[in-house]
């Protein structure tokens, strides 16, 4: 279970978030959706731990764990995940080389038994497949040349080999065709089950059509202004947030 | 006209050389008359100093500080270096402290092999490199390769080991040539390695005829107190390639010298290089491109990883002559720098005279970039080996064009063993 209480955090010296209060129960997605700049992404680099952002408030735990204490390795070796709003490229890192020392490193962190290349190459293929990513996404550097929806289904790829507990998903539908975000959703869906969780940023109601939320968040201003059942994304997607920030205000 | 007076520890070192060679000079082997007319060259001149624009950067004050002695009849056990040598399958030819060593060597079958005196090659400019001076004048022994037409000679090893089996320093200047004829083939793998405190001056120069190809790959990890100051001249005729990479990363202080000359119309030259340099090492890689011919192509693409106070240099000079139209010269030189205390200098030269051509050059200096690095976290990956995965990537664009199989692993293993040794 996922728990923040109070958080607080400012980038150069700028404040972003100003107290999220959010509890992520084992089993439930949960979508967080909100205007442009309001803090989403800032949420999903500090619970993953990102250099730069400074925690000065609150608290965020995992199963009871203090994870703002951890290096964000030991954050994903705890099963936390961020699927990046930007991916990032790596040139010159081949992505099949990539994805297995990911998978090592956190399967070596469990104490279990590492994958060769050829055990991974079989299960990365799989999923890829399952993915619909164009045959030659393992050759490949790390993101580079990839188009924008290639590089949001790269990230649901690691997502679905590194099966982590808690997936942070920011806006990992936007640049998506229509197939595409039915494939994404799929993975997402295919993980779901009483050990998993996810927070779900996103701007669009048609995500949560095929991935339906447990519960929305409305955050703006660095503050969740608003939760409530699936219903509120549509009402959202009617009226827009003016309203509701200025109700908040 | 005042004479431009090297700084005076430049000079005194300059004599402790000269001092050797006028005890010596009645029992070293080849042509006297080449050695002396050397010798009055580096009398004259001395060692190179920051005066001249080619050396600005690279400061031989710490080699003049040590004194250098003759290396004794080699008995020294190589064992343990030879150990460290990489397991690569190929004959070849080992030198100890710049003498040839025929028990420790496995001579090739498809190419001719002599020692037992400085090949001097056709090549060497001792009048205007005073470190070929040098070994022109002091030069003992070296391998002459000659590998016939047509022939593709395969893979051979040239080592150079630097011992210290006595605690006192040594200085060798061994004198190398390769000659392939038309159509001949030779990847030739220079490896030096050694321990203790030792001056190696090496001179290769490398012949290659019509539409022959010498892949020359070096791997530079000499002893961490020892001095490497290398010179390779190329001269490529009509449709030849001399493709080469170089990994400098031992000695305290270490200067990789190449002069390239494309000599007929579509020769290439291959000039790639990485430096991986920490502590207070000093690196320099010097090229000196001479496009002499139509059609001819050269590409440089040198990386250099610094940390700690270590100091990197990069010189590439491309000169087009009127007669070389059609040159494609590209030349790209990066460094990251992972302290606040590494350094580089970079200076590239571009003397073009022909006006149809393509030349390019380029140079970025960075950090490790933040970004990259929580990515890489964020997906388990802990923080030392995702540092070390980002610098392997920054290397790949020289690394990655490699295609002997055997030596980039050599190479690829240098690298990481040198990355393990700083994570330590
Ligand atoms: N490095 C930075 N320096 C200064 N301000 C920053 C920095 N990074 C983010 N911000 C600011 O923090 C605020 C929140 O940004 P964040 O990326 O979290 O918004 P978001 O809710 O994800 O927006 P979007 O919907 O556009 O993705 C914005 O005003 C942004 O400009
Ligand atoms: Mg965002």
């Amino acid at each position: 279970m996922l728990e923040i209480k109070g958080l607080t955090a400012e980038i150069d010296g700028k404040q972003i978030l100003r107290g999220i209060d959010l509890v992520v129960p084992d089993g439930e997605v949960h979508a967080i959706m909100g205007p442009n700049g309001s803090g989403k992404s800032t949420l999903g680099y500090v619970l993953a731990g990102r250099d730069g952002y400074e925690v000065t408030g609150g608290t965020a735990t995992f199963d009871g764990v203090d994870i703002l204490a951890m290096e964000p390795e030991q954050r994903a070796a705890a099963g936390l995940f961020l699927a990046f709003q930007y991916p990032v490229e790596l040139p010159g890192v081949n992505n099949a080389n990539f994805l297995r020392t990911a998978l090592n490193a956190i399967r070596r962190a469990h104490g279990e038994a590492e994958l060769d290349a050829v055990q991974f190459l079989k299960l990365a293929r799989a999923e890829s497949k399952r993915l619909s990513m164009p045959e030659d996404t393992l050759k490949r550097n790390v993101n580079v040349g990839f188009s924008g929806g290639e590089k949001k289904r790269n990230e649901v790829l690691q997502m679905a080999l590194l099966r982590p507990r808690i997936a942070i998903l920011d806006e990992t539908d936007s640049g998506l065709d229509i197939d595409a975000l039915k494939i994404v959703a799929d993975g997402v869906n295919a993980l779901r089950g009483p050990a998993f969780s996810a927070l779900v940023i996103t701007h669009y109601q048609r995500l949560l059509d095929h991935i339906v939320p447990d519960r929305v968040h409305v955050l703006a201003g660095g503050r969740i202004i608003r939760s409530g059942g699936p219903e509120l994304a549509h009402a959202l997607e009617a009226e827009g947030y003016a309203a509701m920030v200025a109700e908040a205000a | 006209m005042n004479a431009i007076r090297p700084p005076s520890a430049l000079r005194e070192g300059a004599l402790a050389f000269l001092a050797r060679y006028d005890g010596l000079k009645a029992r070293l082997p080849g042509d006297p008359a080449l050695r002396a007319a050397a010798a009055e060259l580096f009398r004259a001149g001395g060692l190179p100093g920051p005066r001249e624009e080619a050396w600005r950067y690279t400061f031989l004050r710490p080699l003049v500080e040590q004194e250098f002695h003759e290396p004794l009849v080699p008995l020294a056990d190589c064992g343990p270096l030879l150990a460290r040598l990489p397991a690569i399958d190929a004959p070849r030819l080992v030198f100890v402290d710049g003498r040839y060593r025929g028990d420790l060597s496995v001579p090739p079958v498809q190419a001719m092999v002599t020692t037992g005196a400085p090949a001097l090659g056709p090549l060497a400019r001792p009048e205007s490199e005073k470190m070929v001076a040098l070994n022109t004048m002091l030069a003992e022994d070296g391998a002459e390769i000659a590998v016939p037409a047509g022939v593709d000679a395969g893979t051979l090893l040239l080592v150079s080991l630097g011992t210290d089996a006595h605690g006192r320093a040594v200085a060798f200047h061994p004198r190398h040539a390769v000659h392939l004829a038309a159509g001949a083939r030779l990847t030739l793998i220079e490896i030096c390695m050694g321990e203790g405190a030792y001056l190696h001056n090496p001179v290769l120069s490398a012949t290659i005829e019509a539409g022959a190809t010498l892949t020359h790959l070096r791997l530079q990890d000499e002893a961490k107190g020892a001095f490497h100051l290398s010179t390779v001249y190329a001269d490529v005729a009509e449709g030849g390639t001399y493709d080469s990479f170089a990994l400098n990363l031992g000695a305290r202080l270490a200067r990789m010298e190449v002069h390239a000359r494309l000599a007929g119309p579509g020769a290439a030259a291959h000039l790639n290089a990485a430096q991986l340099l920490s502590g207070n090492q000093h690196g320099d890689f010097t090229t000196v491109v001479a496009h002499d011919a139509p059609n001819t192509q050269s590409r440089q693409t040198v990386k250099n990883v610094l940390t700690g106070n270590a100091r990197g240099v990069f010189q590439g000079k491309i000169e087009v002559a009127r007669a070389a139209q059609k040159t494609d010269g590209y030349q790209m030189n990066q460094a990251l720098l992972l302290s606040p205390g590494a350094e580089i200098n970079c200076k590239p030269q571009l003397e073009i005279y022909a006006d149809d051509v393509k030349c390019s050059h380029g140079a970025t200096v960075g950090e490790l970039d933040a970004a990259q690095l929580f990515y890489l976290r964020s997906r388990g990956v802990p923080e030392a080996e995702a540092r070390a995965i980002l610098v392997r990537a920054f290397l790949s664009e020289a690394l990655d064009p490699i295609t002997h199989e055997a030596g980039r692993a050599a190479l690829e293993q240098a690298v990481a063993a040198w990355w393990e040794t700083q994570a330590a």
